[in-house]
């Protein structure tokens, strides 16, 4: 690592100047420097929009950029152009790319991930010998091991990740960017990553890591850039600065820490007690957990760790094997239109998998649950005053910008088209909430919204069951925190006496005595 | 370079003209075929045109000839609006006349006034009852319903020809391989003198008005809509996918049977093998280039029809293939395809660095 | 007993492997479609295109090698033709295998009919010959069938083996695996997605094509309206059957032959008593049981009919 202090490095490698790119009316990149040394890692910041991707999107050719140039050092002190809107260009000349959606192919192995498109496509026979003689130096060097036999599918995350950096080394970068690299990492994974990158950094290679994790940035970068809304607003040695400073240069103003409201709990919502259910990785098993109204319960875990079996549950996707499970103080028809007549306000993990039909409008996205209710079909026909009625109504209550109720809803943006489907799960009387990732790719300002509604449910007597990766979101919204870990679930214990490193830890499955101990309801559910 | 962006509302003016436009586009490139072979291009069109409408004859013509395109372009409608790929309208055709023949040549005889109503119910039965195997297998075993159709076609054709070889073989059809007459009382009753429209027409945009409604008025057609769309979001909302699918197949595979009804019952008066020309894959052509709107089902079959009345009234006087008539349907469908394009998109050109 | 005796016949084997020898071909384009990623339904009229213009190259005076190029290049075109669809303008599949499966239909036929307006019987011509091979007769039974087969159908044993080196051993194949299981991974490596999966729409067509030709060049001698008779949509589920794998399709077309030579020996064999039809449906019921038995554990290629658009994930 170079010393860091000057905000210029010694032996630039990689040069951005003055990239512009507009989508129609939104100015992604404005006019954006951008500098990289050997051995030196960057830290790009900024808040979902404010044009990282775009930014990288360029560097690596998938978008040609409106004006400005992408320089490299030619090695001999020169520079030389990048030619434009070539991916095979930006390979060849040794930048690497490992994008947060892995680009991998899963029936194929991780060498012959490794070596596609390295060798050239008319060649008779690939020479998987060299190929992996060469890795294995490769990854005794680094220390970045990972099987390379067996088909990716069968394959953790973390080691995913390995082979993809391994993907961009064999190709010899000598820049490397990584795109959220620690988002599906616990946070020890994302620590063995950190070892790596550092070392890989020692040998000389230039690293772009792009995060809005704040904790991340200031314990790996030399330096951090901010980008907002598109342009560049800071450009700093990363000694010296800290948490709030970053954050609200990403934000534009001053971010105070969100913290829960005070908890009012009443009648269990939620009982789980000894659940099993689900198969392979999403099993899960000996699941107890009550959410009373009136408070939020959050569950921590790298995603992958049952969380999914436990939403389908609540969602009515799924029944538990075994245990019981009950809901409102009864256990009967846990199906989806059931679960939702009992007032249950379910929000997707994946809301374009699972939360909507993009091709249908606003209207038909907003009833569909309640398509049979008096209230908006009779005799088997639908009433289609009253749903449009009730899209205005919620069009007005949740400040959702759209066209109009008609419009087919793929053509919102992501925070509007989260505040139609919470609009969905909020209407009637929803006693229990399950929020599974509620502000994944959402903006600051539509995820502030989305806490707002959450705590004001919460507040209003509902029971929230908060399911996320984002413990940030996790400590400023739950009175209490659960962790998940390879299908088993800690209590439930309140969020104030928790320490991050605390949930980290249990994350990575090793729960200390913070979590051993059964908190108030947990009691009263055994009993 | 050519980008594509996404529009965010279609001109209503673009999604009527749209079909116009490919199918004219699919006619002018048919004719320059023609030209290519070196026939007179010209004069075709004028016969083509001339065959379709140029008489109150060629109009009734071509509206009997759309009478079983507009069933089947709604039953491909309809099963495609939920992501069915019912490819097997052929098949279910057939089902639906064999049943028609089966009920309606004297095995039992009543009043017209339910006479005819029950050949349709049994055409209709027949017809849903061929599609429930396909759909049910794709449910319960997730057997891919476009293979299993497609080979249902093949299947549900053979076994016509063994009945009509067989058991409903009509004794007094001096040898033919043909069912006995429907009776009197079971016809569709013609609707001009001297000419071949039938009732079937009337029939047939009834089911238009009705698929119509169901589609876009009722919780049902809300629920197949939804399922087409998007499945998992269907089901996470409460939506029992199965279920509707299931209930789409037979309300295709129903309106694919009428289509063998008005055939058998309303044009020719009883089966033969070779019943429908392909009717059941000129209907996914009738349905893309209604863009899997029903009302808009009965005027792309009427064009549809339109081509093919025309096409062999012109292949006759010129003495070419009457093949030519399914070469612009096929390129009806390939130009509607990308027709489609323009309507969800609108092309910006983007000078390249 | 002598329903089991047929199976000690040269001679049906050597039909199971002639019945067997157009689905090779046709299994194996299927497969090299599905496997980079596009689902080909235009094969039931890519089979009768290829079975017309090989047929009428060599009706017109080129050579019979000559006449399979004919009917591999049109097949390609109609390749590349889906692929306009369905790879750079990513629209459906279905429907535009439908499309390129009615359009080829109809021009193969209508092209027929503007070659020879008023034949009543159909024009012949000079087929492949059976090769003889008198040398593999040391082997019993199977031996004689293999030597009385002609070089197109040891042309699909040597595209078998072929496509089974390609995908498998060089990195061509691995490119086309990688871009039917997840496109993005080619396109992060700096290869192109159309490309791949152009390329293998062409070659993949240009095989169904060569087994459609093989109606015409080799089983027989002419070409008949109707001959391919759902030949394609069969191929379709057989790719499905072999589990896209180029050895269990050369097997799955071989078992799938000899079960229909089998039941036109049966049939004789039933003398009339049960109709002809229920023999006719036999491939058709017997390609859905196929399906039936791998659909549950079926591994579909996962990019299958997933248009990939740039800078979309």
């Amino acid at each position: 690592m170079n010393a860091t202090g000057s905000a210029v490095p010694p032996s630039p490698v990689l040069k951005l100047q003055g990239i512009s790119k507009s989508f129609g009316a939104l100015i992604a990149n404005d006019a954006i420097d951008l500098e990289l040394g050997a051995g030196e890692i960057v830290a790009l910041l900024g808040e979902n929009g404010a044009g990282k991707t775009t930014l990288m999107n360029i560097l690596f050719g998938h978008y040609v950029a409106d004006s400005g140039q992408v320089l490299l050092a030619d090695g001999v002190g020169g520079w030389r152009e990048l030619p434009r809107g070539s991916p095979q260009a930006g390979l060849a000349a040794g930048i690497g790319m490992v994008h947060q959606h892995f680009t991998l192919a899963e029936n194929l192995t991780g060498l012959e991930n490794i070596i596609l498109g390295v060798e050239p496509w008319y060649s008779l026979r690939s020479n998987r010998g060299k190929a992996e003689a060469r890795l294995a130096a490769l990854m005794q060097r680094t220390g970045l091991a990972a099987s390379l036999d067996i088909p990716v599918e069968r394959l953790g995350v973390g080691e995913r990740q390995r082979i993809e950096i391994l993907k961009a080394l064999y190709r010899d970068a000598r820049i490397l960017v990584l795109d959220e690299p620690t988002a599906v990492l616990t946070p020890q994974e994302a620590e063995g990553l950190f070892a790596a990158i550092r070392q890989l950094a020692a040998g000389g290679l230039g690293v772009l890591f792009i995060s809005h994790k704040l904790s991340e940035v200031l314990a790996l970068s030399d330096r951090l850039v901010v980008l907002r809304g598109g342009r560049k607003v800071a450009d700093r040695p990363t000694a010296g600065a800290d948490r709030l400073m970053i954050a609200n240069l990403m934000v534009g103003r001053d971010v105070a820490p969100e913290r829960p409201d005070k908890a009012n709990p009443g009648e269990a919502v939620l009982e789980l007690a000894d659940v099993r259910a689900g198969a392979g990785r999403n099993a899960v098993a000996d699941l107890s957990l009550t959410v009373r109204s009136g408070e939020i319960v959050g569950i921590a875990g790298v995603s992958g760790n049952g969380q999914q079996t436990l939403a389908a549950m609540v969602a009515g996707l799924e029944q538990p094997a075994s245990g019981s499970f009950r809901l409102l103080g009864t256990s009967g028809d846990a199906s989806p239109s059931a679960l939702v007549a009992r007032g249950v306000g379910r929000l997707a993990e994946d809301r374009h998998r699972d939360g909507m039909v993009g091709d249908m409008s606003m209207t038909e996205n907003l009833v569909i649950e309640r398509r049979h209710d008096q209230h908006f079909s009779r005799f088997g026909f639908q009433r289609r005053q009253a749903m449009r009625q009730a899209t205005e109504t919620a069009i007005a209550d949740f400040d959702i910008r759209a066209p109009g109720p008609e419009a087919p809803l793929r053509l919102l943006s992501g925070g509007n088209i989260q505040k139609l489907l919470l609009a969905r799960a909020l209407t009637g009387e929803a006693r229990l909430i399950l929020a599974n990732q509620p502000t994944r790719g959402l903006d600051v300002g539509a995820t502030s919204e989305v806490h707002a509604r959450l705590r004001r449910a919460a507040a209003s007597g509902a029971g929230v069951l908060l399911i996320s990766e984002d413990l940030d979101e996790l400590f400023a919204l739950s009175h209490r925190i659960a962790v998940m870990h390879a299908g088993h679930l800690t209590p439930a214990v309140d969020s104030a006496g928790l320490g991050i490193s605390v949930v980290g830890l249990a994350m990575a499955g090793q729960a200390g005595p913070e979590f051993s101990g059964c908190s108030e309801p947990m009691r009263e559910a055994a009993a | 370079m050519i980008r594509f962006e996404p529009r965010s509302e279609t001109p209503v003016v673009l999604l009527v003209m749209m079909p116009v436009i490919s199918a004219c586009a699919a006619l002018a490139l048919a004719l320059v075929i023609l030209a290519f072979i070196g026939a007179p291009a010209e004069r075709a069109a004028g016969l083509l045109l001339q065959g379709a409408a140029g008489s109150v004859f060629a109009l009734t013509e071509t509206l009997t000839r759309a009478t079983p395109l507009i069933f089947t372009g709604l039953a491909a409608a309809v099963a495609f609006r939920a992501k069915l790929w019912n490819i097997g309208a052929e098949g279910q055709l057939y089902a639906g006349a064999l049943a028609a023949a089966a009920v309606g040549s004297g095995a039992i005889t009543l009043p017209p006034y339910l006479m005819i109503p029950l050949i349709c119910l049994a055409g209709a039965a027949a017809g849903a009852l061929a599609l429930l195997g396909p759909v049910l297998l794709k449910a319960r075993l997730s057997v891919d319903e476009v293979v299993t159709t497609l080979l249902f076609n093949f299947i549900i054709l053979l076994f016509v020809q063994m009945m009509l070889e067989g058991p409903m073989k009509d004794p007094m059809g001096m040898g033919w391989p043909q069912t006995a007459p429907i009776i009197d009382e079971g016809m569709l009753p013609k609707l001009i003198a001297q000419m071949r429209l039938h009732a079937g027409i009337l029939i047939a945009l009834g089911m238009v008005v009705l698929v119509h409604v169901l589609i876009n008025r009722t919780v049902l057609g809300f629920e197949m809509r939804a399922v087409g769309g998007n499945a998992s979001a269907a089901r996470f909302a409460g939506i029992p996918v199965t279920a509707t699918l299931v209930k789409t197949g037979l309300i295709s595979g129903a309106l694919a049977g009428l289509a063998g009804v008005s055939e058998v019952a309303g044009l020719k008066g009883y089966l033969t093998s070779d019943l429908s020309p392909g009717f059941g894959y000129s209907g996914i052509v009738v349905a893309m280039l209604a863009a899997l709107n029903p009302l808009a089902v009965a005027p792309s079959a009427i064009f549809i029809a339109g081509v093919l009345v025309g096409a062999d009234t012109m292949s006759r006087s010129l003495g070419i293939s009457s093949y030519f008539a399914d070469l612009v349907v096929s390129l009806a469908l390939l130009s509607v395809l990308i027709g489609s394009l323009f309507t969800r998109y609108r092309l910006r050109w983007i000078r390249a660095a | 007993m002598e329903a089991f005796d047929i199976l000690l016949q040269s001679s049906f084997w050597a039909a199971a492997i002639r019945i067997a020898t157009p689905f090779i071909f046709g299994v194996l384009g299927a497969l090299i479609c599905e496997r980079a990623g596009v689902l080909n339904l235009g094969i039931e009229g890519i089979f009768v295109a290829g079975a017309v213009s090989g047929w009428l190259a060599v009706y017109l005076g080129v050579d019979l090698w000559t006449g399979v190029l004919a009917a591999a290049a049109v097949g390609a075109c109609l390749g590349l033709l889906h692929g306009c669809f369905t790879v750079l303008l990513g629209l459906s599949q279905h429907v535009t295998g439908i499309g390129i499966t009615l359009f080829a239909t109809s021009a193969a036929y209508f092209g027929y009919r503007v070659a020879f307006p008023t034949v009543t019987s159909p024009p012949r011509i000079e087929a492949f010959k059976p090769l003889n091979l008198t040398f593999l007769e040391v082997a019993p039974i199977i031996g004689p069938a293999l030597g009385q087969q002609t070089a197109l159908t040891w042309l699909a044993f040597a595209c078998v083996i072929l496509t089974s080196f390609v995908l498998y051993r060089t990195p061509l194949g691995l490119a086309i695996r990688a871009v039917g299981d997840n496109p993005a991974s080619v396109d992060a490596q700096g290869l192109s997605v159309a490309a791949l999966r152009m390329g293998a729409l062409a070659v993949g067509s240009a095989l169904m094509a060569v087994g459609g030709a093989f109606l015409t060049m080799s089983a027989f001698n002419a070409f008949f309206f109707g001959m391919i008779n759902g030949r394609g949509w069969v191929c379709i589920a057989l790719t499905v059957f072999a589990s896209w794998r180029p050895g269990k399709a050369l097997l799955g077309a071989l078992l799938f032959g000899a079960f229909d030579a089998y039941q036109v020996r049966l049939q004789t064999l039933a003398g009339g008593v049960v109709p002809s039809q229920i023999f006719l449906m036999m491939p058709f019921i017997l390609s859905i049981i196929a399906l039936i038995l791998v659909a549950r554990k079926a591994d579909y290629p996962r990019a299958l009919m997933k248009p990939f658009i740039k800078g979309e994930r």
